[in-house]
């Protein structure tokens, strides 16, 4: 059994025009130590999801219907309460998205970090403190710098501050929400490198959500592409990136400009995401899709499984697509 | 969309003629002291955001800078536009001086320059809408005088970024677009005027990754068909590659390097260029692993380091760099770079 094993969630947003369909039916796994990455357009559910697995949502949000298990306990199901006092922080954490604008610019940052152990654990002041430089210190901050305050951190030293901070009381799974997205080049592959170097060492499982496919390629073991509140595609990175199956999926990986192969042109698919107020019928991603039929404007493809390893696709004409056939060249 | 494909840059590069000529361009942004601290005098203090720039571009070409949040490379577009007013230094465009010019001709200039900014959400105006947006540049060069004249030249605008049938984007608001139909909405903005050139400031670093290429498809198309120069601003270094001829790596206010495309992608001889080509990820999961990168982050332009720039970071710093600022030298054909070390 996985550690995180997440089925048929569904999260809707309720607004004054119906529901908004953030996150429909999405099922994954993640095992102890594994990363997953979540790709997708903007607007696609992506963070919707991330936030629902930390119950994090605003109050126009509502889960209707699925499962999580957290190392075999059912996590839905738990009253706020309990949920807030053992799970969120203990047991999954969250590097929020623009996570340098997550610290508050008035307290030192070993305070902050002191402070959020400190809700979560019973535990002497001074032990918090110790604790805290010992994070510094993984993050590969010098942890002298406790008394600091956030603006005389550089950006991709704030976003060490704030994975110290997930990493407070011991979780089993991290979920990482664009860790780096308003990061530079060389900064974001700093920052990328400590994750990577401390999930190897805790053992840490991990969500990744983010828009950047090589991020995923560089850092994740499986990957799920997610389209209008759907997961299209799933597979281990290998599997989908060398045999992106989905007609979504393939135009995805190969919209990547890839700086140390051939230059080829850039490519791109053609038209946007659709209003999650109302998706189109059938498959959600027909009226983009050049193979489109009837079939596809009707029924709803299944993510059923294509070859071994559990490479999964929702997408009706799965046979046409195995073969290898460059549906976005012109 | 007709994709064109990037090719044959390396014969193109190093004929034609310069459309623009940039020489030693400077732009400090004096920082303000407060009264006690200028009674106790010192030096004037400035951000030092580009120093001393030197390029040209040639006609026809798409031309990349490329470069880190903070290196200048944004200032500097702003600068040969006379968006900002340059510190110090020239710039030519054909045979026009346009740091000389006074405001009146710069205005008559924007008609052969325009610029297309980065984020499409927040450089239009959401009360007006699409064809009274590709209008105002008409307006204000006086070119029409009302909307029926400014018809023709708006719907021509809009079929040269393949918004087609023009009727059905017309009268729509920025709102009612998606980001990429708006960018499109800002190139045809750019265009209506039927510039020479065009100053793209990080065009697609706002947009979702599936409709980037669109976009600089679009301008490589403008570029090779309608010869139209570009200046793409990037942090990008993957896409600058995949569409721009030649690229110069700005770091600091500074180039430290520049290039026929392939060449400085394939061959960098600067330790920025190759830390920042190793830093962009592959999406390719069988090339695992990080490439080395500097350690640390950019300093502060108010005060650059001493001698080379780079040299509190550099892995092959020696003493001179600490010392004395490396010249740009031509080390290859045409490819430029300034290190004492440059790396083979």
């Amino acid at each position: 059994m996985a550690l995180l094993e997440v089925r048929d969630l569904k999260m809707y947003y309720k607004t004054l025009r119906g529901h908004v369909k953030a996150v429909d039916s999405v099922s994954f796994d993640i095992e102890r130590g594994e990363a997953l990455g979540i790709a997708g357009e903007s607007g696609c559910g992506k963070s919707s999801m991330a936030n629902t697995v930390l119950r994090l949502l605003p109050s126009n949000g509502k889960i209707h219907g699925g499962s999580i298990t957290l190392d075999g306990v059912e996590i839905l199901k738990l009253d706020d309460e309990t949920f807030r006092e053992s799970i969120r922080w203990k047991k999954i954490s969250m590097v929020f998205q623009g996570a340098m604008n997550a610290l508050n610019p008035v307290h030192r940052i070993g305070d902050q970090i002191v402070e959020a152990i400190l809700t979560h654990e019973d535990i002497p002041h001074a032990e918090a403190v110790e604790r805290t430089e010992q994070l510094l210190d993984m993050v590969g901050i010098n942890p002298k710098r406790f008394k600091e305050y956030p603006h005389e951190f550089s950006g991709g030293m704030k976003q060490r501050v704030v994975i110290a901070m997930a990493l407070a009381c011991n979780p089993d799974v991290i979920v990482a929400d664009e860790p780096t997205t308003a990061l530079d080049v060389m900064v974001q592959s700093q920052v990328l490198k400590a994750m990577e170097d401390l999930r190897k060492r805790l053992d840490l499982s991990m969500m990744l959500i983010t828009h950047d496919l090589s991020v995923i390629a560089q850092t994740c073991d499986k990957i799920a592409i997610m389209y209008a509140g759907k997961i299209v595609e799933y597979g281990s990175v290998i599997d989908v990136y060398e045999n992106p199956t989905h007609p979504y999926g393939m135009g995805l990986v190969k919209a990547f400009p890839n700086i140390k192969a051939e230059r080829t042109r850039v490519r791109s698919l053609p038209g946007f995401p659709p209003n999650l107020l109302a998706p189109p019928e059938g498959c959600r991603f027909h009226p983009r899709c050049p193979l489109a039929d009837r079939t596809c404007m009707e029924e709803e493809p299944r993510l059923i499984e294509i070859g071994s390893n559990s490479h999964k696709v929702a997408c009706h004409k799965v046979d046409m697509l195995e073969r290898g056939v460059d549906i976005w060249e012109q | 969309m007709g994709a064109v494909r990037a090719t044959d840059e390396e014969r193109r590069v190093g004929h034609g003629e310069v459309i623009l000529d940039v020489e030693n361009l400077v732009k400090y942004f004096p920082l303000r002291r407060g009264f006690a601290q200028s009674l106790k005098g010192g030096p004037d203090l400035a951000v030092k955001a580009v120093d001393g720039v030197t390029f040209n571009v040639k006609k026809g070409e798409l031309f990349g800078v490329v470069g880190e949040s903070g290196c200048g490379k944004t200032t500097m577009g702003r600068t040969i536009l006379r968006l900002l007013e340059p510190t110090d230094g020239k710039v030519v465009f054909e045979d026009t001086d346009v740091t000389a010019l006074d405001p009146e001709e710069v205005k008559k200039l924007r008609r052969r320059m325009q610029i297309i900014f980065q984020d499409p959400y927040e450089s239009m105006n959401p009360r007006l809408d699409v064809s009274r947006i590709i209008a105002e540049p008409l307006r204000i060069q006086g070119i029409v005088k009302n909307a029926v004249d400014a018809r023709p030249y708006i719907e021509k605008a809009l079929e040269d970024v393949e918004m087609t049938p023009p009727e059905e984007y017309l009268f729509r608001y920025p709102h009612e677009l998606s980001g990429g139909q708006r960018q499109r909405i800002a190139v045809a903005r750019a265009l209506v005027l039927d510039p020479e050139f065009i100053v793209a400031d990080e065009p697609v670093s706002m947009l979702d990754v599936s409709i980037r290429g669109e976009i600089l498809n679009l301008m490589l198309n403008l570029c090779r068909e309608r010869g139209v120069t570009f200046l793409y601003i990037t942090h990008d270094l993957a896409t600058a590659r995949h569409i721009c001829d030649r690229i110069a790596v700005m770091y600091l206010g500074k180039i430290v390097e520049k290039g026929p495309t392939d060449s400085l992608v394939k061959h960098p001889l600067h330790p920025y260029t190759r830390a920042l080509i190793g830093a962009v990820f592959v999406p390719d999961p069988k090339k695992k692993g990080f490439g080395k990168v500097l350690s640390g982050e950019v300093p502060n332009p108010v005060n650059p380091p001493s001698g080379c720039r780079l040299h509190p970071r550099c892995p092959v710093c020696r003493d001179i760099c600490k010392e004395v600022e490396p010249e740009l030298v031509e080390a290859e054909n045409n490819h430029m770079v300034a290190c004492h070390f440059a790396l083979g």
